[in-house]
């Protein structure tokens, strides 16, 4: 604090300057005009809109039409609708599901390259890249892959190994799709834990191993008492972040099945865009899309909580 | 510290009387083997294998594609550039990369512009409140585009916007913003205070100093920003899709779904060759720019 309280008295003892540099040398204005490109735009496009949001999900707006208030005649029409529950449903199932794969196998993936391996930022390198291609891109091949008549697992598991006698039915029936839909997002979804929690494992100091190895603590116990404690900070945002961006998902479902066979593998989101883009039902469509905000804020208030958790275990203050 | 290594003393000390537990343990190589390289091993092939098929596919003839009994899938017999040539030439591809590294580009610069001076005022100006400002963006990052985008295309509508580059262009800074100033604010914290106190005592104003000390200082953070706000605005799906209605406006990973799936019968080789192409700008990038991709994935989860 004490430098920038020191600053003003330097400034007067400086060569004249002209108006406008002394503008910009006065802090509040300078403040204000730096913040003014991002404020304005994040105030623009994110917050009104998602205020706008709110206010549509209670009107009965549609494409070309002003609508008007409705009061909770949309969230009333929706609480009678089955294909809103099945979304609900297929949403909550969804991320719990993957979020589990994810992070059991993006774990298991990051403690791997925790060891000494050779070309380890080559194989580090190679495993982010399912995270760096275009989402709907590879989403993409896996519906070549998923394919009811020529799909690659197919042919491995009837022509090659002779485990099946007919072709694996991965997205035309309910189930299947469902659990292929959350194959594909655990695929996706490993690099970026991985990634992230290697990056907090080798912030791990050693000697607390050493110490634990000199008590004569099991690898079982190690991972337990040390290398999960430490990386629970860390965890903790990672996966509000992946709760967050899985159970608000759209790319995914809709390359790969647009919510199909039968509605049944629609996303809150897949779902939103139908009634509200595609059936032209923006007021119902924003209804949809602001059922997701309670869960959104329930994961939110999770990471503050995880990083209010890490401040305490560095010993830093709340600055 | 390796498992072997650990596991070595500890085996030499307490299993001396079990014979067979001490050529176990002392086996490192097998067990590195079965506990690393293996698991390794099946996770780069599950994580690798969309991207083989994707080139395989796109380089395979028809006659190869659909007939899986008389030719191995898994290898090309007779190469070809069939499905590449299509759609290069028959289709608006050229144009729908051009749009997509237009956006991506206008996006990208446009919010690195008000990501540098957000984080510049928010890490170094230390006005009163600044840190509640911090946290607002920090929000802000976790507000996400599938709840957006139907209040946004009726805003886009109303101004104007529907159907041109100025739509994305103007609404991808919403979710870069956010990352891009979080990333900024980790990097002007790591360059020391004492160089700006300096400037200020030779008499350099604010505005030098960002530009001449703390901006030439936080290169790297600025690349990070860069390269991960071009991927992310080149991997944008759900405004491109929601905001762009005529075929020569959309942007690459829209167009392949929505132009190149046409009627029953899917052309799968298209498809794929479309895929790829699209996924190469990126990936070349990444390759060039591996550390700084890791850098900021972590740093911005760190922060």
């Amino acid at each position: 604090m004490s430098a920038t309280t020191a600053a003003p008295v330097w400034t007067k003892m400086r060569p004249k300057q002209g108006a406008l540099s002394r503008l910009f040398d006065w802090k509040p204005f300078l403040a204000f005009v730096c913040l003014l490109p991002a404020v304005g735009l994040l105030m623009t496009f994110l917050t009104y809109p998602l205020g706008l949001g709110i206010w549509l999900a209670f009107t009965d707006t549609t494409i070309g039409r002003e609508g008007i208030w409705v009061g909770l005649e949309n969230f009333i029409w929706l609480m009678d609708d089955p294909i809103f529950w099945s979304a609900v449903f297929f949403s909550v199932f969804y991320t719990g599901v993957a979020t589990i794969g994810k992070f059991a196998l993006g774990l298991w993936l990051a403690l791997l390259l925790n060891q000494h391996v050779p070309f380890k930022s080559m194989l580090r390198a190679i495993i982010l890249l399912p995270w760096i291609v275009p989402t709907v891109l590879s989403a993409i091949a896996f519906w070549w892959i998923y394919d009811p008549q020529f799909s690659i697992i197919s042919y491995l598991f009837v022509d090659v190994l002779g485990w099946r006698d007919q072709n694996i039915d991965f997205i035309n029936t309910a189930w299947p799709a469902r659990w292929s839909l959350i194959a594909a997002n655990i695929w996706r979804g490993i690099p970026f834990v991985a990634i992230t929690l290697l990056a907090g494992l080798q912030t791990i100091p050693p000697s607390l191993y050493e110490a634990a190895l000199l008590d004569g603590a099991s690898g079982w116990q190690r991972f337990r008492y040390i290398t999960f404690p430490m990386l629970l900070p860390i965890l903790a945002i990672v996966m509000t972040f992946s709760i967050i961006f899985t159970f608000t998902d759209f790319q995914l479902v809709y390359a790969i099945t647009r919510g199909g066979p039968v509605n049944s593998t629609h996303l809150l989101a897949t779902l939103a865009f139908q009634r509200g883009i595609q059936g032209g039902q923006l007021g119902e469509g924003a209804a949809i899309a602001v059922s997701m905000i309670p869960f959104l804020v329930f994961a939110t208030l999770f990471s503050y909580y995880g990083l209010a958790r890490r401040k305490w275990q560095q010993g830093e203050g709340n600055d | 510290m390796t498992e072997a290594a650990v596991n070595a003393p500890e085996a030499k000390s307490t299993n001396t009387s079990s014979a067979q537990l001490e050529t176990m343990a002392w086996d490192s190589k097998s067990r590195r083997f079965v506990l690393l390289y293996l698991p390794l091993c099946c996770f780069l092939i599950i994580l690798l294998f969309p991207f083989y098929w994707m080139t395989v596919t796109a380089f395979k003839p028809n006659a190869e594609l659909y007939n899986f009994a008389e030719h191995n899938p898994f290898w090309i017999t007779s190469p070809t550039l069939d499905h590449i040539r299509m759609l290069l030439f028959e289709t608006a591809y050229p144009r729908w990369l051009w749009t997509t590294m237009l956006v991506s580009v206008c996006a990208t610069v446009l919010s690195l512009f008000a990501s540098v001076l957000a984080a510049y005022a928010i890490q170094r100006l230390r006005f009163k409140g600044s840190q509640y400002v911090g946290l607002a963006i920090y929000l802000a990052y976790l507000v996400p585009p599938s709840i957006l985008f139907i209040p946004l295309a009726t805003m886009v509508f109303q101004l104007g916007l529907f159907d041109t580059p100025f739509a994305l262009i103007l609404t991808y800074p919403t979710f870069l913003i956010p990352f891009c100033t979080w990333l900024l604010i980790g990097y002007f914290k790591s360059i020391p205070f004492e160089l700006e106190e300096c400037a200020l005592i030779d008499g350099a104003t604010r505005v030098q100093i960002l530009w001449q000390i703390t901006l030439p200082l936080a290169v790297p953070g600025l690349i990070s920003a860069g390269i991960f706000s071009f991927t992310l605005s080149w991997n944008e799906f759900i405004y491109a899709l929601a905001f762009i209605q005529s075929s020569e406006n959309k942007t690459v990973p829209v167009a392949i779904l929505t132009e190149l799936v046409t009627g029953d019968v899917y052309q799968w080789g298209a498809l794929m060759a479309g895929s790829l192409l699209g996924s190469l700008p990126v990936a070349i990038f990444y390759s060039f720019f591996v550390d700084y991709y890791v850098s900021s994935l972590t740093g911005a989860v760190k922060e």
